[in-house]
């Protein structure tokens, strides 16, 4: 299991590479890529604030509490903070299982808490100013799914 | 002495992100008090929904005690990925 806070940019493709090698016993890999987007065309660029110690802790529980749910064989978690850039890559997730549907839903499963439960706070600096963006009900609704 | 720390939409309405505080108040609630006190607008910022306390990086949903050396910070409805 690995649980990586960093301010430089990532390669997904590159990430998921090297996540897969190696894994004879593994089934699956199950892996998702969340990217800045810019809203409605305008020129945004997201800033992600983290609170050093506590944050990269919160998600080391939740990846740990993922791997005994959903049986999986490893976690992976990368996910920016700083200023980034629309199109870049915010956040990958990758979990490892004997079989898909497990590693599925464990990617599924961490993506919501990420979204609402690791604790992040997201600023948007657009046209019109920035913004801290809190979430959705919709965000804070699909994390409840797994409670 | 305590420290405070701010995060996300707290620190932009304090106008600060970390402060120490020489001589705190003995309690968790009395520091919101303090703060609310000092700055009405942070005040209301704290009482909103969804902002939690932690204390040395762990949450508290109770009022707690302060210490000398504790880490006080507020923390604000949270939105990652």
């Amino acid at each position: 299991m690995d649980v990586r806070l960093q301010a430089e940019p990532f390669d997904p493709g590159a990430l998921l590479t090297h996540f897969c090698a190696g894994r004879s016993e593994t089934g699956a890999v199950v892996s998702f890529t969340g990217i800045a987007r810019a809203s409605a065309g305008a020129v945004t660029t997201l800033e992600l604030e983290a609170y050093p110690g506590f944050t990269d802790a919160e998600i080391a529980r939740i990846a740990e509490a993922a791997m005994a749910r959903f049986s999986l064989q490893d976690v992976l978690i990368v996910h920016r903070i700083g200023p980034i850039a629309p199109g870049e890559a915010i956040v990958f997730v990758a979990a490892a299982s004997s079989h898909r549907r497990e590693a599925f839903e464990a990617a599924d499963h961490l993506m919501d808490y990420l979204k609402s439960r690791a604790p992040f706070w997201k600023k948007e600096h657009g046209p019109g100013g920035a913004r801290w963006i809190e979430p959705t009900a919709r965000d804070i609704a699909d994390a409840e799914r797994w409670d | 002495m305590i420290r405070v720390l701010l995060f996300g939409r707290l620190s932009d309405i304090a106008g600060w992100r970390e402060r120490p505080i020489e001589a705190p108040p003995r309690t968790l609630s009395e520091l919101r008090a303090m703060l609310s006190a000092e700055d009405e607008r942070l005040g209301e910022a704290l009482a909103a929904k969804g902002v939690q306390a932690a204390i040395d990086k762990v949450i508290v949903r109770t009022d707690v005690a302060l210490a000398a050396g504790m880490e006080v910070a507020f923390l604000p409805p949270m939105s990652g990925g």
